[in-house]
């Protein structure tokens, strides 16, 4: 199969990359682009695990195809911390235990930071429907609900 | 292994020619949520992807001169959600819309997508039927439109000729008076598939209903118009009679399977239940509008 030549810009930079013209844009950032933080839990779109943004629209990576990203402006988890300095959700993920095996973090971090961005006050069940498209196996939610809730409180404070 | 191509035509006449061409092989990409679902699991080998995005028509919310709405077939749930009125006009369809899987769901899938996936269950087709939409399909013969409950022919199959592609959806203007509202039963709170789905668009006028229509969603093999709901209740003040009479014509045109999700005997009551709840929604709105 011709590989594909695509355009794009993740996390700000500039980038390019070959693919097949089915590999899904999770492949493509889990291989040839090296952006492994996105996660394959499902790829059906369940999980939630390979949350990116796409023109700062919340989408799953793996139910959009690589070659679609031609143009667009995709970010992903690497692009959360400004270098060593964690971002609030990522800092407030940590302090508050909001995470055990790690597989849905990075997923449940994207979401959240796109609800914020979207709603700087949610209530808690705002928060709940906005991540109801997250899975998570080990925390049981309340704390990852309580870490953004949180954030987002401290973020209006500032 | 088959050579897939990838096309992205910024024209409808291009898309056209080229999903013509490459006939059962072709695959229309919207959002993708049902395409590449279906690709991964082997279901669907397609020679042909053409990605409609990037067709100006396809993904525009207009206001049309008469006061109605047209919306792109590959308009994404979250765009939907996101237009400054058209959640204000049609309440109904746009809760139909946003019903469809996950946040990460919303910003991909179309109610395109969902029409033309063909699923008996999809939730904004019933809302879509009440709301009176109709379509605007263009192929290699030329544009045409139709109403939107003509367009499935059964579980994964639409009434469109090949080469055909979904445009738009017309919805009409509405007069003082009018809403809609969409519910369906799900036995959990989020993420799932409709167990039956139901849809109503009324006027009222003097708290005479003056104006209805009944999708129902989940209970055939294809969504329903149920003209005889929407006839008991035109004509009333919404009272217990005519509610019980379109509940009762509800469940009379539920043809039902039975499976998992719900048994033929609960589909067909749930549906009357819908129709009472769902009719509540809509007339409670009418009257603020």
């Amino acid at each position: 199969m011709a590989k594909v030549h695509v355009s794009t810009t993740i996390n700000g930079e500039p980038s390019e990359f070959l693919c097949e013209p089915n590999d899904t844009m999770l492949d493509a950032l889990r291989g040839p682009l090296g952006l492994t933080g996105s996660k394959e839990g499902c790829a059906s779109g369940d999980c939630g695990a390979c949350s990116i943004t796409v023109d700062d629209n919340l989408i799953c990576s793996c139910l959009m195809l690589a070659v679609e990203s031609e143009g667009h402006e995709l970010r992903t988890i690497e692009g959360m911390a400004q270098g060593e300095k964690l971002h609030p959700l990522q800092q407030k993920f940590l302090e508050m235990a909001a995470l055990q095996c790690g597989i849905c973090t990075s997923g449940m971090l994207v979401a959240s930071d796109a609800l914020l961005k979207r709603n700087p006050k949610p209530s808690e069940e705002e928060v709940r429907f906005w991540l109801a498209g997250n899975l998570c196996r080990c925390t049981g939610y309340d704390k990852i609900v309580r870490a953004v809730m949180d954030t987002a409180a401290e973020m209006r404070a500032q | 292994m088959t050579e897939l191509r990838y096309l992205a035509p910024n024209s409808l006449d291009e898309a056209i020619k080229a999903f013509a061409a490459a006939g059962s092989a072709g695959r229309i990409l919207a959002g993708g949520t049902d395409l590449l679902v279906q690709m991964r699991a082997g279901v669907v080998k397609p020679g042909l992807i053409v990605d409609i995005k990037k067709i100006a028509e396809m993904t525009k919310i207009e206001q049309t001169a008469d006061g109605g709405f047209r919306v792109g077939a590959a308009v994404s749930g979250m765009a939907l959600h996101d237009h400054a009125s058209f959640g204000k006009v049609w309440p109904g369809v746009l809760e139909a819309v946003n019903l469809i899987g996950s946040k990460q769901v919303q910003g991909r899938a179309s109610a395109g997508g969902n029409l033309c996936n063909g699923s008996p269950a999809g939730d904004s087709v019933p809302a879509m039927v009440a709301a009176g939409a109709v379509v605007t399909v263009q192929g290699p013969d030329g544009r045409r439109e139709l109403p939107v409950e003509q367009v499935p022919a059964g579980p994964g199959r639409t009434n469109f000729k090949p080469g055909e592609i979904l445009v738009s959806f017309t919805l009409p203007p509405r007069p003082k008076g009018s809403s809609d509202a969409y519910l369906r039963m799900i036995p959990r709170t989020e993420m799932d598939i409709a167990v039956v789905g139901l849809g109503v668009s009324l006027t009222l006028k003097d708290g005479v209903c003056t104006a209805a229509r009944v999708g129902l969603g989940a209970v055939a093999p294809t969504v329903l118009l149920v003209e005889a709901a929407a006839k008991a209740l035109i004509g009333s003040k919404l009272d217990e009679a005519a509610l019980n009479a379109a509940a009762a014509a509800c469940s009379a045109a539920c043809r039902p399977i039975d499976d998992k999700r719900g048994t033929i005997a609960y589909r067909t009551k749930v549906a009357g239940v819908l129709l009472k709840r769902t009719t509540a929604i809509a007339a409670q709105r009418a009257k603020g509008n």
